[in-house]
C-alpha cells in the first residue's frame, strides 16, 4: 500500500511538473495516428497516412474539397474558368498568401504563379531538375491520374494567373486538382534547397501555406506542427497539432480514454459498442467512399455469359458477409459507386439472395458441376477487413447452388500483379477507395475498356457502358454527366461483371472536448478549424 | 588470451559475409516487388515499373547488385530507403537508441529478478516456493506478449492510471535528440519532470520485454545451481562449517553463473535485434517495427542494411560474452 502511495505521489508529481513545464497557455490538439508518414512531399506517395501528415495540415491546393463533402471549393485559386472546348483551365490566384516561416526557411515573397508552375512541372517534365530529386522518385498519383498524357502545358499568364492547357477535354480535371498530389509547394524554398545541395529536405521538412506549419518529426513516434499565424483562412483555434503515432488500435483507444490524445482513427470493430457507451467520448461515423467487390473474369468461360455471373450474384448472402466480415461496419453494395457519391443510381435493384433462383439460372445457362477459384486478398483494407473470411462465406454460398470453390491467395504485390492478367483463372476479391469524389474515378478506372489487363479486374469491355462513361468524361455539365453515369450503372447491373459486396462505414472516436471536427468522405483526416474545450 | 581473442575476431569475417549474402538474397526471394506494392490497387504500368526499378538499380544483374551492396558497406553507405528517401544508416541510428534503451532496462530487470529467483528455487528445491517460482517462470515463458502488454496497459494505465499508455515521454516535452537515449536526453534537457516522465514511460514496456528473458534466466540459474550444489567442493565447503550464505554466494554461484552468462548474452542479442510486438503495443519507435514494415514494403535497402547492422550488433555482443566467458572460466581460454 505504501508502495502504491509513493508511486501515485511521484506520478502526480510528474503530471504537475509537466503542466508547469509547458505553461497553461498553449492549447494542443493530439491525434493518435495509425502509422508513420512515408515522407512529407505528398506528390511522391499514395497512402492516406502520409497525406494526413503532409498535404492536409501543411499544404493547400488550387482548389479544395469542401469539408465533409466531395464538392470542390476555391483554395489558393480564387476562381477559375474553363474554355468552351474544355481544353483550357485558367486560374486566378489568391493574393496575400504567405508561405510558412519556420526555423529552416523564411520566405521573402508571397505565394504566386511561380509556385504553381513549379509544383506541376516537377511532376510533368522529365527534364525538370526536380523530376527525380530523390532515389526512386515516382509521382504515383500524377501518373496514376494520367496527368502526363492529359496536360500539354502549364502557362504563367501573369503573377496571379495560371493556365493549364490540356490535350483532350477532361471533366474531372478540377476534382483532380483538389487531390493531395496537387499540393502547392514553395518554389522559393525549393531554390534555397537546390542552392544548398539538400534537395531531399523538401520531403523531410515541408513548407506550405496550410493551417499548420511543420515543426519536427521524430521517426515513428511524434510529429509536431504549430498553428500558422498568417493562415489566409485565419489562425487555428489550437496552438499546436501533435500526431502521436500509435500503430495498435486497442492502444489508441486506451490513450484516448486516458486523455493522452483527443482523436483517433480506425477503431477495432469490436470496440465500437464500448466507445458508444463511454460518456467521455464522441463517436462520429460516415459511409466510406469505397466499394468491395468480387470481379469475375468475363473473358473466361462460363463467366463470359452475363446470366452465369448474374446467377452467382443471386447465390451470395451479403447479409451474412456483413455480419461475419464487417461486424456492423459495412453496408451492402448494389452499385459500383458508393451512395454518398453524386450520380449514385438508387433506382437500380440489387440481385437478391435467392439460391433457388441461382440454381435455376445456372441450369438454364447450361452450367453444371461448375468449379471455380476465388482469390482472397492477403491484406486488410477498409473495403474488405477480412478477405479470407469473405471468400469462405462465398464458398459456402456457392456450394449451396452446386458450385465448387477453391480459395487461392498470393502475397499482396503478387496478388495485385497476377490479378491483372486477362487469362486469370478465377474471380478476384478486391476493392477501391475514391480519390477525388468523381464517379469517373470509379467507373472509368475500374470498368472502362482501357483498364482491361490493368485495373479492370473483370477484364470487362462493354461497348455500351464504355461509350457512356467516355461521353461523361468529355461533357462539363454535371447534370448531363449524372444522367450518363446513372445509365452506366444500369448497364453494369444487367451485365454483372462484378458481384458488388459492400461499402464500409468509417468510425472516428474522439474526446467529447473536441469540437469542429468534420469527417472527410474521401477518408482523410483534416484538423483545420478543430478546437479542444479547456 | 590474445590468441583466443584473435581467433574469435577471425571468425567474424566469414560470418559477416554469410550475413550479407543471407540479407541480400532472402528479401529478393520474396515474391512481389517494391514498385508494385507502392502503387497498390491503382496499379503501375510495365513501362513505369521498369523505370522505377531502374532508378533503384534493380535492373542490374544480381551479382552486380550484390557487389554494389558490399562496396557500399565498405564506404559506410547502406543505400537509401526508397520509401522515406532517407539513408538507411541515418534511420537506423535514429531508431536504435530507443531499442537499446528498452532492451537494456529489460535485461537489467530480468537479471535482477531472474537470478535470485533461480537461486532461491534451487536452494529450496522441491518446496512450494520452488514450484511456485518455476510455475511462474513457465507461464512467463509461454505468455503471449501482445496479450500481456495490453493487459498491463488496461490495468495500470487505463483502470489505475498509474503509468502512461504508450510512447517514450510525455508529448508536452519537446527537446532535441542528443544521444537518442530518452533517460539521458531528458536529464540533459534540464526540463523539470522530463526524466520522471521518461522513467514512467519505460516501466510497462520494460516489464513486458523482460518477461521471457526473466523466465529463461530463472530456469537456467536454477538448473545450473542444482548441478553445482551437488558438487564435491560445495559439500566440502559445507562440511568445513561455512555458513549457507557463503557456500551459495561464494562457492556455488560463481560456478553456476558460467552458463547463465551465456544465456544472458544470447538474450541481450535477441532484445537488441528489436522487439516487434513490444514496440508495436507501446508505440515504441525502435528498429524491430521498422524492419518488419520494410519487409512488407519490400524496401530492399532497409532490409539488407538493417539486417546487417543488427547482425553486427549481435556479433559484437556475442564476442563480448565469449571474452567474458573466457575471463570467468579459464578452461575455455586455454583450450
Amino acid at each position: 500500500m505504501n508502495f502504491q502511495k509513493t508511486l501515485k505521489a511521484s506520478l502526480l508529481g510528474v503530471s504537475l511538473a509537466v503542466i508547469a513545464a509547458t505553461g497553461a497557455s498553449a492549447k494542443n490538439l493530439v491525434y493518435c495516428s495509425e502509422g508513420s508518414p512515408e515522407g512529407f512531399d505528398a506528390a511522391l506517395y499514395t497512402a492516406g497516412t502520409t497525406f494526413d501528415a503532409s498535404s492536409k495540415p501543411v499544404y493547400n491546393r488550387l482548389v479544395e474539397f469542401k469539408p465533409g463533402t466531395t464538392e470542390v471549393q476555391p483554395g489558393l485559386a480564387e476562381s477559375w474558368e474553363v474554355s468552351e472546348d474544355g481544353l483550357e483551365y485558367t486560374f486566378k490566384l489568391r493574393k496575400g498568401v504567405k508561405f510558412h516561416t519556420t526555423s529552416f526557411f523564411t520566405p521573402t515573397r508571397e505565394f504566386n504563379a511561380d509556385d504553381v508552375v513549379f509544383t506541376f512541372e516537377r511532376q510533368l517534365k522529365k527534364d525538370n531538375p526536380w523530376h527525380e530529386y530523390t532515389a526512386g522518385s515516382s509521382w504515383e498519383y500524377f501518373d496514376g491520374m494520367s496527368m502526363p498524357d492529359l496536360i500539354k502545358e502549364i502557362v504563367k499568364v501573369d503573377d496571379y494567373t495560371v493556365k493549364f492547357v490540356l490535350n483532350r477535354p477532361e471533366a474531372p480535371m478540377i476534382a483532380n486538382l483538389a487531390m493531395d498530389f496537387a499540393s502547392i509547394v514553395s518554389a522559393e524554398y525549393a531554390d534555397q534547397l537546390e542552392a544548398a545541395g539538400t534537395k531531399e529536405l523538401l520531403n523531410q521538412q515541408p513548407v506550405g501555406t496550410g493551417p499548420f506549419s511543420f515543426v519536427g518529426y521524430q521517426k515513428d513516434a511524434v510529429i509536431r506542427y504549430a498553428a500558422n499565424p498568417d493562415y489566409w483562412r485565419g489562425k487555428q483555434p489550437v496552438d499546436n497539432l501533435i500526431f502521436a503515432i500509435t500503430p495498435d488500435a486497442a492502444v489508441r483507444l486506451q490513450k484516448l480514454k486516458a486523455g493522452e490524445c483527443h482523436i483517433m482513427p480506425y477503431p477495432a470493430p469490436a470496440d465500437i459498442a464500448d466507445i458508444r457507451d463511454d460518456g467521455n467520448l464522441t463517436l462520429l461515423e460516415q459511409q466510406g467512399l469505397n466499394v468491395g467487390y468480387l470481379a469475375y473474369n468475363t473473358k473466361q468461360a462460363p463467366f463470359d455469359k452475363p446470366e452465369v455471373r448474374k446467377a452467382l450474384n443471386h447465390a451470395i448472402n451479403k447479409q451474412a458477409i456483413l455480419d461475419a466480415v464487417f461486424q456492423g461496419s459495412g453496408q451492402a453494395a448494389k452499385n459500383p459507386i458508393p451512395p454518398t457519391m453524386w450520380s449514385y443510381n438508387d433506382a437500380v435493384e440489387d440481385d437478391d439472395y435467392n439460391p433457388e433462383l441461382a440454381k435455376e439460372m445456372l441450369e438454364a445457362a447450361g452450367v453444371s458441376d461448375l468449379s471455380m477459384k476465388i482469390w482472397a486478398m492477403p491484406v486488410q483494407r477498409p473495403y474488405n477487413p477480412n478477405a479470407r473470411r469473405m471468400a469462405e462465406v462465398m464458398q459456402a454460398d456457392f456450394a449451396n447452388v452446386g458450385v465448387n470453390v477453391e480459395i487461392v491467395s498470393y502475397e499482396w504485390g503478387e496478388y495485385l500483379s497476377r490479378s491483372k492478367a486477362e487469362d486469370r483463372d478465377g474471380a478476384v476479391l478486391l476493392g477501391w477507395t475514391g480519390d477525388n469524389g468523381d464517379p469517373d474515378n470509379f467507373l472509368a478506372v475500374l470498368l472502362g475498356c482501357d483498364g482491361v489487363g490493368g485495373s479492370n479486374r473483370a477484364q470487362w469491355c462493354n461497348e455500351e457502358f464504355d461509350a457512356l462513361i467516355m461521353k461523361a468524361k468529355s461533357v462539363t455539365s454535371k447534370e448531363e454527366r449524372t444522367k450518363l453515369y446513372e445509365e452506366a450503372q444500369v448497364v453494369f447491373k444487367e451485365q454483372a461483371p462484378w458481384a458488388t459486396i459492400a461499402h464500409s462505414v468509417v468510425f472516428m472516436p474522439m474526446s467529447s472536448k473536441v469540437t469542429g471536427y468534420v469527417m472527410d468522405p474521401l477518408g482523410g483526416h483534416n484538423f483545420e478549424g478543430v478546437d479542444v474545450a479547456e | 588470451m590474445l590468441r583466443f581473442l584473435l581467433g574469435r575476431l577471425g571468425l567474424l569475417i566469414p560470418t559477416f559475409f554469410g550475413v550479407t549474402l543471407v540479407a541480400f538474397s532472402f528479401i529478393r526471394m520474396l515474391p512481389g516487388d517494391p514498385a508494385e506494392l507502392l502503387a497498390g490497387e491503382r496499379g503501375i504500368s510495365d513501362e513505369r515499373r521498369a523505370q522505377v526499378l531502374g532508378q533503384l538499380g534493380f535492373d542490374k544483374p544480381l551479382w552486380h547488385q550484390y557487389l554494389d551492396y558490399i562496396t557500399g558497406i565498405f564506404h559506410g553507405d547502406l543505400g537509401i530507403s526508397f520509401v522515406s528517401k532517407k539513408p538507411v544508416l541515418d534511420e537506423f541510428l535514429t531508431l536504435f537508441p530507443a531499442t537499446a534503451e528498452l532492451a537494456l532496462c529489460a535485461i537489467i530487470i530480468a537479471i535482477c529478478l531472474g537470478i535470485p529467483a533461480g537461486i532461491f528455487a534451487a536452494v529450496k528445491r522441491g518446496s512450494i516456493a520452488d514450484q511456485a517460482i518455476m510455475g511462474t517462470a513457465l507461464v512467463g515463458y509461454s505468455m503471449p506478449i501482445f496479450w500481456w502488454g495490453l493487459l498491463l496497459i488496461i490495468l495500470f494505465s487505463g483502470t489505475l492510471g498509474w503509468t502512461p499508455v504508450s510512447g517514450r515521454i510525455s508529448l508536452m516535452f519537446f527537446f532535441p535528440q542528443v544521444t537518442g537515449f530518452m533517460l539521458i536526453d531528458s536529464l540533459l534537457s534540464g526540463e523539470k519532470g522530463a526524466f520522471l516522465s521518461a522513467v514512467s514511460h519505460l516501466i510497462l514496456p520494460s516489464i513486458v520485454l523482460a518477461t521471457i528473458p526473466m523466465a529463461v534466466i530463472a530456469r537456467q540459474t536454477r538448473s545450473a545451481m542444482l548441478e553445482v550444489l551437488g558438487e564435491d567442493y560445495v559439500r566440502t565447503a559445507r562440511a568445513k562449517g561455512l555458513p549457507p550464505r557463503a557456500v551459495i554466494g561464494l562457492h556455488a554461484l560463481r560456478n553456476a553463473l558460467i552458463p547463465v552468462v551465456t544465456t544472458i548474452g544470447l538474450q541481450v542479442g535477441v532484445l537488441l535485434a528489436g522487439a516487434i510486438l513490444t514496440e508495436t503495443i507501446f508505440s515504441w519507435p525502435g528498429i524491430g517495427k521498422w524492419l518488419v514494415d520494410s519487409i512488407s514494403r519490400r524496401d530492399y535497402f532497409v532490409v539488407q542494411g538493417g539486417l546487417l547492422l543488427i547482425a553486427g550488433i549481435i556479433m559484437l555482443v556475442n564476442l563480448i560474452v565469449d571474452v567474458l566467458y573466457g575471463l570467468i572460466n579459464p578452461r575455455i581460454r586455454y583450450n
